[in-house]
């Protein structure tokens, strides 16, 4: 009887660990949502209220990606890890097409302003990810401590 | 002859805001060539390292995925360049 983990073994594994990037994912929508008003008022004072309509709009499809991702990766990981192969790459492009969607029905509304939307999506994009790896780093240098800050 | 002039630089007009869309659209099809890659070569590594350590599961996929997440920021800024010269 050999010791070694089987294919399986490592499947029913997988499944006993907890959903870590739906903990990831509402960590980063918590954080938003308090870096909301900061990245939305600041899209409000260089752009206008063009600004705050294109900076909400971006903000939420960020988050919405955010939670999607982490719905697709956590369900197929509860599966085996070669589905979390094809979660991660199936929907990295559904969520780009998802993205590109929403931003095509949305680009000739009065309210929109292109510049506003694109410069959210990647500020909000990249400073929550900057925010929660900066969280996960210090859980992972000193396991155990959690930290007190949002 | 006039009015000729006129639908002559409509064309114009039309063909490279037709350009740049083209593009604009190839741009983004590159840019997201890239974090493609990235992804797949990051998940077949983060499966491989879930294999040879499960009690590492945990830890590797919470790495695993904010590495999707700052990979696929490369496609997003690709989407941004796109949304801001093609449409």
């Amino acid at each position: 009887m050999s010791a070694e983990l089987s294919p399986t073994d490592i499947a029913v594994n997988a499944a006993e660990i907890p959903a870590v990037e739906m903990q990831i994912s509402g960590d980063l929508a918590r954080r938003g949502v308090i870096a909301s008003p900061l990245i939305v008022g600041a899209a409000t004072v260089v752009w206008g209220l063009d600004g705050l309509a294109s900076g909400a709009f971006a903000l939420a499809l960020v988050l919405a990606n955010f939670v999607l991702a982490a719905l697709m990766v956590s369900s197929a990981a509860r599966i085996s890890p070669p589905a979390v192969m094809v979660a991660a790459l199936g929907g990295f492009v559904i969520r780009l097409g998802i993205i590109m969607i929403a931003v095509l029905l949305v680009r000739d509304q009065q309210w929109i302003s292109l510049q506003a939307l694109g410069a959210v999506i990647i500020v909000a994009h990249l400073g929550l990810l900057l925010w929660e790896l900066n969280h996960v780093s210090i859980s992972f240098a000193h396991s155990g401590i959690r930290s007190t800050h949002p | 002859m006039e009015a000729f002039s006129i639908l002559a630089q409509l064309t114009d007009e039309g063909a490279k805001a037709a350009e740049a869309a083209g593009s604009a659209g190839f741009a983004y099809g590159l840019a997201a060539i890239g974090p493609g890659i990235g992804i797949g070569y990051l998940v077949g590594k983060s499966v491989e390292a879930m294999a040879r350590q499960p009690e590492a599961a945990g830890m590797v996929r919470t790495t695993m995925f904010l590495g999707i997440a700052f990979t696929e920021a490369l496609a997003l800024i690709g989407f941004v360049v796109f949304i801001l010269i093609g449409l």
